[in-house]
């Protein structure tokens, strides 16, 4: 008989998860459902085990500290839309309201986009591009310990700097019965994200930028982090360009696609390997474009 | 195994509900199983379509996608409520006075989508409720209607709440010809009482679930059913090929019955059905497919027509050794003389790919044994063909067709995927083997890999003008990839040749279609029947000799278009309505415009580029060459009801409006109604309409409505002794004729019936396809302007100007939606559609246009009646489609210098055409 728990705690939801590590962790069902249709439509009937963690309502919304943001990872899209946030922010924003229609963004959370690792999601470029910490836990036994904010009591896992988080296409580090608790961002600037898709909404992306820039008194490039999503099993940083831009004014012709060697694009029924390729290009000059004039109007 | 119930409180609606359910259902099993609230509609069950929508809190959610165990202590609003403050009956009042409601699989998640905007914003922009319903998908409206109605009550223009039927006071009046009457069939829809063919079925009906092959050509051995069945408590019975008491096999014609009910030890493609189980709906959901005693063998499969036609390839049907099901002809004059005599040729090689249907509503219904008699099987499907689906189950059954009846449910959606059977013949079968009810729900994806397409086509054509750019021949060769099985292949192969000039003077014709057999997805009838993919050929053509030519593109058209009393490429002289240059010159000021406007634009942005196309169609309604007759009944009992009896089945384009309102106007009765029966299409009770396909339901059956209604008059005449011209007027408890005569209903016979039938008079083709295929042709011409970006290579559509000869427009708000429609469909076809077999078999892989993509649309209604129509009407329901995508890629052309041979223009294919052009 597959299970449901429905835990109100997050001890209680870890110490469910390490007697049954086979459970499948639910938040939205965003991600559950669509993948119970496609395998029911040929005939594949199991379903896993749920682990139900929408209750334990503390993982939900945003925190801000003398240093941090810390973001609960059941914070939902509607939920970031919404928020009162630093321009830091304006990346992950913009992503949230392209994520499926509004249902999908009632729904789904940040924490189900970042463990599903799609190469796709828009969230996890962003989280990329703002450095985010990932913190995550499991059931350690009867003695705890405790050291991170909102969340007690807990068992801490590794934390991970997102891009060490996510190993591969759909696969992360997160161990055996373990569950992230908390995502952290700290430092300054402005967030940006594009995507591209073959229509209005509720769209996949062909290829998605996200990127923080922030910039001295004089305009010259400070922090520049951009990350291309879509284009590789994982997320990439465009390392190169962004030690081209540091010190300098906001130039779209900066980028080349030298930069971009890193990725390593598919063909598929979306697109080409070789568009997806000058499609991150092009997206990244955009943001680099649209970060330039909100430069401009910041001065003015 | 599922787990344990779980106890739940929730508010629905305002009403405190307790229910148990598995905590792992979804919100919309509670709702549509355990609280028989069936308005919140299942379209993909993956959060793709958000027909599911519902308010959770006040949020908008699909419901397929929330877990029953988060229910508890939460409140939900459906359809069925009249939501926060009364803003879902506001918008139900104006979702039927905007035509907003077209089949109405999606109307309740939009009007919750709707609801839960303005609930948060009272008065949204246009972009607001664009965003806000950007999540449910419709494949009727194109959007415009919609996103007005909700305009309409954020601004306040809707005071009065729909809380019944608004249609209670309509007459000759309100209804006439012309008017912009509420669909007849509009409450049900937007009150979310409408049932579709999952909606409804009896207490004791089994489930039926399919064993379709996984793959595209195989062969398979059954082996022992008995350990599964005695494993499995609640599986009732397999059922296989086996079990067929006819024949199994069906088809739309009497010599292309190619397609097994259940493969026998062979199948042809990924989808095709194999084997059915049926029982209990828990029991049936734990059986995988490789539970199933099948062992397969995969062979090599045929994919695409190079493949299928190469020399040795192996054969799909023994009966057709070249792969070619048929072909299709149509020659006229001497092409080669005339091309060697031209100022100007054009050539060129078109490619389409696979379309979806996309109907909201999957494939579902349920067949009762022995409910009309002792042996006799009753099915209600979604369909938009009853009595061919009668007599197909017959055949399947091996019994008379008097015993099989037909009973449509509502039709969430067809555009010819709904022509062939589906579910139809599996649940006959089902159901007279364990002779029990049996109903069965298609899942998004079995609907997409299982049931027809578009063809695929490759379409090779040349044509050629004089200096001045009169056409003088015009020579195409098109192949068509039919799948695995016949379907309407025939029908493609010969309506393409008769159609492929377009709608254009061309003394000179050569066209030759095949329909080609591959191990691919039957592809059979949609929205156009070949039409659309032969037209993107013929108007590429166009403005490639107005290039070569110095022509203006519109000047080309016009100089060449077809009007009354020109003779077409068929021989047949259109002695009538004929509207295309009446069309071409409602266009003219726009066209202007936007190559103004667009020149402008491009001297001074370098990345988006605008374009500018126009392309032009034609259509004949009604079966080529063959007899397609309508029959209607209409009848006035003592009581003073009217009653129109129609088999023809509306699937959302409005032929039952349409029908009323051709009725009424007929009948000539102020004061009295004419009401629908309650189920249109039904066997038992109607008589045979023919098939909702081939634009031929308002032209076709709105005569048969006519004569009927003139039929009941004259009775009617007769009987009080009044002559031919006396007025009759309702009144009160009785009619009045003349000033004369008052005669109470009660007095009246017991039962009035009038009878129409009518058949589009037509002639058959001769070996060189000449002849009068039609009894009236639609004209249209439609503009596209679109912006390109030159460094993305992606392509938005700014705006449609579409001006349509429809004869005489019966009910112009439903014309429009058609119009609408069929736009979002060719926009769709243009610039994102592609099924792939086993590759984008549900709706967030295939892309079909949200309510973002659609461009503001100017309709130009053209009445050029037609003798021939219903109050001089011809049909619409195709045309919109058709002329879309050319004008679409005429437009990317203008706008980027590139030609686009192959659609979808997804953005990567134009970025490399792009790309090729500047390098």
């Amino acid at each position: 008989m597959s299970a449901y728990h429905r835990p109100t705690t997050l001890d209680e939801a870890l110490r469910i998860y390490a007697e049954d590590p086979s459970l499948k962790v639910l938040a939205g069902g965003t991600d559950i459902y669509p993948g119970k249709a496609t395998r029911a439509a040929w005939g594949d009937m199991k379903h896993q085990g749920i682990l139900d963690i929408s209750r334990i309502t503390h993982m939900r919304g945003f925190t801000e500290t003398p240093t941090d943001w810390w973001i609960g990872p059941l914070t939902t899209w509607r939920d970031i839309i919404d928020a009162d946030l630093p321009p830091l922010f304006d990346g992950l924003k913009a992503a949230a309201r392209g994520i499926g229609g509004a249902q999908i963004q009632n729904r789904g959370t940040i924490g189900g986009n970042l463990c599903h690792a799609s190469p796709a999601a828009d969230g996890i470029a962003v989280l990329q591009s703002l450095r985010a910490q990932i913190y995550t836990c499991y059931w350690n036994g009867p003695e705890t310990t405790q050291n991170a904010p909102i969340i007690s009591p807990m068992h801490v896992a590794p934390s991970f700097v997102i891009a060490s988080f996510i190993e591969g296409s759909r696969r992360t580090k997160l161990a055996d019965s373990a569950i992230v608790t908390n995502i952290s961002v700290s430092g300054k600037g402005r967030g940006y994200f594009r995507k591209l898709g073959s229509r209005a909404h509720l769209v996949i992306s062909i290829a998605m930028v996200a990127a923080v820039f922030d910039w001295d008194e004089r305009g010259n490039v400070r922090t520049a982090r951009i990350v291309v999503g879509a284009c590789s099993p994982m997320a990439q940083r465009i390392s190169a360009l962004e030690d081209i831009l540091r010190g300098k004014p906001l130039d779209p012709a900066l980028a080349l696609p030298e930069h971009f060697s890193m990725l390593t694009p598919i063909d598929d029924v979306r697109a080409s390997a070789d568009y997806r390729r000058a499609a991150a290009l092009q997206l990244v000059k955009d943001v680099i474009t649209e970060a330039a004039e909100d430069q401009r109007n910041v001065r003015r | 195994m599922a787990a344990p119930h779980i106890s739940l409180e929730l508010t629905v609606n305002g009403a405190a509900h307790a229910v148990a359910a598995e905590p792992f259902s979804t919100l919309a099993d509670v709702l549509r199983d355990t609280l028989g609230l069936t308005g919140t509609k299942i379209g993909c069950d993956a959060g793709d379509c958000g027909a599911c929508t519902v308010l959770l809190d006040g949020a908008q959610v699909c419901a397929c996608l929330v877990p029953a165990a988060q229910l508890h202590g939460r409140t939900i609003d459906t359809v069925e409520g009249a939501g926060p403050q009364g803003v879902t009956d506001q918008l139900r009042q104006a979702f039927l006075s905007h035509g907003a409601a077209q089949c109405g699989i999606c109307t309740p998640g939009m009007l919750m989508a709707a609801t839960a905007l303005l609930t948060e914003i009272p008065a949204p922009s246009r972009p607001e409720i664009e965003a806000a319903l950007g999540g449910v998908l419709c494949r009727c409206t194109g959007y415009i209607k919609i996103i007005d109605a909700v305009e309409d009550v954020g601004a306040r223009r809707v005071r009065e709440p729909a809380v019944a039927n608004p249609r209670a006071e309509t007459d000759a009046d309100t209804f006439g010809v012309g008017r912009r009457a509420e669909r007849v069939d509009g409450w049900a829809k937007v009150s979310g009482r409408e049932l579709f063919g999952a909606d409804a079925a009896p207490e004791d009906a089994l489930w039926m679930r399919v064993i379709r092959s996984p793959h595209a050509h195989a062969r398979f051995v059954i082996g022992d059913f008995a350990p599964l069945m005695a494993a499995t408590p609640g599986l009732v019975a397999l059922v296989t090929a086996a079990d067929v008491p006819g024949e199994n096999s069906f088809g739309i014609f009497p010599d292309t019955k190619d397609q097994p009910v259940f493969a026998e030890q062979h199948v042809r493609y990924r989808g095709e059905a194999v084997a059915a189980l049926v029982g209990s709906r828990a029991a049936l959901a734990q059986i995988a497919d490789s539970d199933v005693p099948l062992a397969w063998t995969p062979l090599p499969a045929l994919t695409g027509i190079e493949a299928a036609t190469a020399k040795g390839a192996p054969a799909l049907h023994s009966a057709r050794s070249d792969n070619v099901l048929t072909r299709g002809r149509l020659a006229r004059g001497d092409v080669a003389g005339a091309h060697a005599g031209a100022a100007a040729s054009a050539s060129g090689t078109f490619e389409t790919g696979f379309v979806e249907h996309a109907y909201i509503e999957p494939e579902a219904g349920y067949a009762v044994p022995d409910a009309d008699g002792p042996g006799t099987i009753t099915v209600h499907a979604s369909t938009q063909a009853p009595y061919m689906d009668r007599d197909e189950v017959a055949r399947v059954l091996g019994v008379p067709k008097e015993k099989v009846r037909i009973v449509p449910t509502a039709c969430g959606g067809g555009f010819g995927g709904k022509l062939d059977v589906a579910v139809q013949p599996l649940l006959a079968v089902a159901a007279r083997k364990v002779g029990q009810p049996v109903r069965i729900v298609y899942s998004r994806t079995e609907s997409m890999s299982s049931t027809t397409k578009r063809h695929p086509s490759r379409i090779t054509a040349k044509a050629s003008a004089d200096a001045v750019g009169h056409l003088l021949a015009y020579e195409m060769h098109g192949d068509f990839n039919t799948g695995a099985y016949a379907s309407w292949g025939p029908t493609v192969a010969n309506r393409v040749p008769i159609h492929a000039t377009g709608p254009y003077k061309v003394p000179h014709v050569f066209n030759l279609t095949r329909a080609i057999y591959t191990n691919e997805t039957p592809a059979g009838a949609f929205r156009g029947f070949g039409v659309p993919q032969s037209a993107i050929a013929n108007e590429t053509l166009m403005d490639d000799l107005a290039e070569k030519l110095g022509l203006d593109r519109w000047q080309i058209r016009r100089r060449n278009a077809l009007g009354r009393g020109d003779t077409t490429p068929s021989g047949q002289v259109l002695q009538y309505s004929a509207g295309l240059p009446e069309c071409l010159d409602a266009l003219k000021p726009a066209w202007d415009k936007a190559n103004i406007d667009a020149a402008a634009h491009n001297a001074i942005d370098a990345r988006y580029k605008s374009g500018v196309g126009i392309a032009c169609m034609w259509y004949g309604c009604g079966n080529t060459s063959l007899s397609n007759p309508s029959a209607m009944r209409i009848t006035l009992g003592r009581d003073g009801a009217v009653t129109l009896w129609s088999g023809a089945v509306d699937i959302g384009q409005g032929v039952s409006t349409v029908l009323v309102q051709i009725a009424t106007e007929a009948l000539a009765i102020p004061g009295l109604r004419i009401e629908l029966n309650a189920t249109v299409g039904d066997t038992g009770t109607t008589l045979d309409a023919g098939k909702t396909s081939a634009s031929r339901q308002t032209f076709v059956s709105g005569n048969a409505a006519r004569l009927a209604a003139l039929d009941l008059r004259s009775q009617l005449l007769r009987f009080a002794n009044a002559g031919d011209d006396a007025g009759i007027a309702r009144d009160g408890d009785a009619l009045c004729f003349g000033t004369v005569r008052r005669i109470r209903f009660a007095d009246l016979p017991a039962m009035i019936e009038g009878f129409g039938t009518y058949d589009p008079p037509t002639t058959a083709l001769d070996a060189d396809g000449q002849g009068s295929p039609y009894a009236t042709y639609g004209f249209a011409a439609q503009i596209a302007e679109v912006e390109v970006d030159m460094r993305l290579g992606t392509t938005k559509v700014v705006h449609i100007h579409a001006a349509h000869d429809v004869g005489r427009a019966i009910n112009p708000t439903l014309v429009e939606g058609q119009i609408h429609g069929g736009i979002a469909q060719g926009l769709g076809l243009a610039l994102m559609e592609e099924f792939i077999p086993g590759r984008t078999e549900n709706l967030h892989d295939y892309l079909i246009p949200t309510t973002g993509d659609m461009p503001p649309v100017s309709v130009h209604i053209i009445e050029d009646v037609d003798p021939e129509g219903p109050y001089g009407a011809k049909g619409v329901g195709e045309p919109a489609l058709i002329a879309t995508a050319p004008a679409i890629l005429g437009a990317i052309r203008h706008a980027t210098g590139v030609t686009v041979r192959k659609v979808p223009v997804l953005p990567h294919r134009l970025w490399e055409l792009i790309r090729q052009l500047q390098d």
